[in-house]
C-alpha cells in the first residue's frame, strides 16, 4: 500500500507545477509594487510648471494627503486620464502634478508643451512639478507615465498605481485609499 | 511604414495578385522586415569612453546584470527604451565619481526595486528560489541511492546456483522442443 501511494508521487508534483505556472499566466508582469513603498518621498528641489521662479521641494507634500501625479504631453495615456484626475479634484482629493520628461527645444518650449496640454485637457493639480530631466522621475522608479503616488500627511508613499486609472480604479481603489490614509 | 503596409494589402490579397508579383511582394516584406531589424539594433546603445579598461569593464557588467524595468526580459545594456538609457547615464556617472558597484546596484534597487536584479540576492524572500534548485538535486541523489540499493537488494535475493541450474535446463528443454 506504501508503495502504491509512492507511484502518485509524480502526479503531486504535476498538480503542484501546474497551480503554479497557471497562476502566473494570469500574473501582470508590469505590476508591481513600488520599491519606495512606506517610505518617505525622495527629496528634491524643482521649479513649478507655471512658474520657473517658484521652487517647491518634498515639504510641499505635507500636511495633508496628497496624490501625485507624472504627467507628460508626450504621453496619450495621460490624456485618457485627465477626466478622472478632474473627478479626484472635484471630489476634494488634493493632486499635485509632476510634469515628466516634456521634450522641446528649450526650457521655454517645453514648459509651453505642459502648460497647452493643460490647457487643452484639464488642471486638476495645485501644483505641477517641472521636471524636464526626469529627475525626479527616476527617484521615485518611475518607468512610464502615467504613474501615481499616493503621499500621506507625513510625506510618506503609501499607494503606488501603474498604468492609467480608470473610472472603476476611482471608485474601487483610489477614493478608498485617500480614506484609509486621511 | 506605408511601403510594409502596402506589401501587407497585396499579401492579403494574393489571390487577385499574379504570381511574379506575388514574389516581389514577398521580397520586399521581407527586405522591409530585415532593415527595420538592423536599424533598431544599431540605434539601441549609445557609445560610452572610459578613461580606463577596468571601469569599462565594470560598466559592461553593471548594463548587463541590471534588468530594464520598463522591458521585463532585456537588460538595461540592450534595451532603448528612454528608462534603461536614464539608468545607463546614471550609472556612468557613477562610475566617474568612483562609486563601487554595490552602491551603484543599491542606487537602483532603492529606486527600482529587486526586480531590476537579475541576480537576485540571497535573502529571507528568495530562500526558496536559491534553496529549490539545491533542495531537488538532494531529492534527486536520494532516489538514486533508494533505487541503486533496492536493485542491488533484488540482485543478492537472485536465484540461487541449485535453482539457477534448474532454469537453464527449463529453458534448454523449451527450446529444444
Amino acid at each position: 500500500m506504501k508503495r502504491r501511494l509512492l507511484l502518485l508521487l509524480p502526479l503531486v508534483a504535476f498538480l503542484v507545477l501546474a497551480v503554479f505556472l497557471y497562476r502566473g499566466l494570469s500574473i501582470n508582469p508590469s505590476e508591481r509594487e513600488s520599491a519606495l513603498m512606506a517610505r518617505e518621498f525622495p527629496a528634491f528641489s524643482l521649479s513649478t510648471l507655471q512658474d520657473p521662479q517658484r521652487k517647491v521641494d518634498a515639504s510641499l507634500l505635507e500636511g495633508q494627503v496628497t496624490l501625485v501625479n507624472v504627467w507628460g504631453s508626450w504621453c496619450p495615456t495621460c490624456r485618457q486620464e485627465m477626466p478622472q484626475l478632474l473627478d479626484l479634484a472635484e471630489r476634494g482629493v488634493r493632486l499635485v502634478g509632476v510634469d515628466y520628461k516634456e521634450q522641446g527645444a528649450d526650457d521655454v518650449a517645453q514648459r509651453a508643451r505642459g502648460t497647452a496640454f493643460l490647457q487643452q485637457f484639464g488642471n486638476p493639480f495645485e501644483v505641477n512639478i517641472f521636471d524636464p530631466d526626469g529627475s525626479l522621475g527616476f527617484d521615485l522608479g518611475v518607468y512610464g507615465a502615467p504613474e501615481t503616488f499616493l503621499v500621506d500627511a507625513e510625506g510618506v508613499i503609501r499607494y503606488h498605481h501603474t498604468g492609467y486609472i480608470t473610472a472603476e480604479d476611482v471608485d474601487q481603489i483610489i477614493l478608498p485609499e485617500v480614506e484609509k490614509w486621511q | 511604414m506605408a511601403v510594409m503596409r502596402n506589401a501587407m494589402r497585396m499579401a492579403m490579397f494574393k489571390k487577385a495578385v499574379p504570381g511574379k508579383a506575388w514574389l516581389a511582394t514577398m521580397a520586399l516584406l521581407t527586405m522591409t522586415v530585415l532593415l527595420h531589424s538592423v536599424s533598431a539594433i544599431a540605434e539601441t546603445v549609445e557609445v560610452r569612453s572610459f578613461g580606463n579598461p577596468v571601469t569599462e569593464q565594470r560598466y559592461r557588467d553593471l548594463v548587463g546584470t541590471l534588468r530594464c524595468p520598463k522591458c521585463e526580459n532585456q537588460a538595461i545594456g540592450d534595451s532603448n527604451s528612454p528608462i534603461a538609457a536614464d539608468m545607463r547615464e546614471r550609472i556612468y556617472l557613477q562610475l566617474q565619481d568612483g562609486r563601487s558597484d554595490k552602491e551603484i546596484i543599491d542606487y537602483m534597487v532603492n529606486r527600482f526595486g529587486d526586480y531590476v536584479l537579475y541576480n537576485p540576492r540571497l535573502e529571507g524572500r528568495t530562500l526558496l528560489l536559491w534553496g529549490l534548485p539545491a533542495a531537488l538535486v538532494m531529492v534527486g541523489v536520494v532516489v538514486l541511492i533508494v533505487l541503486v540499493r533496492s536493485r542491488r537488494k533484488a540482485r543478492m535475493g537472485a536465484l540461487t546456483q541449485e535453482e539457477q541450474q534448474r532454469l537453464a535446463a527449463l529453458i534448454k528443454r523449451e527450446g529444444d522442443e
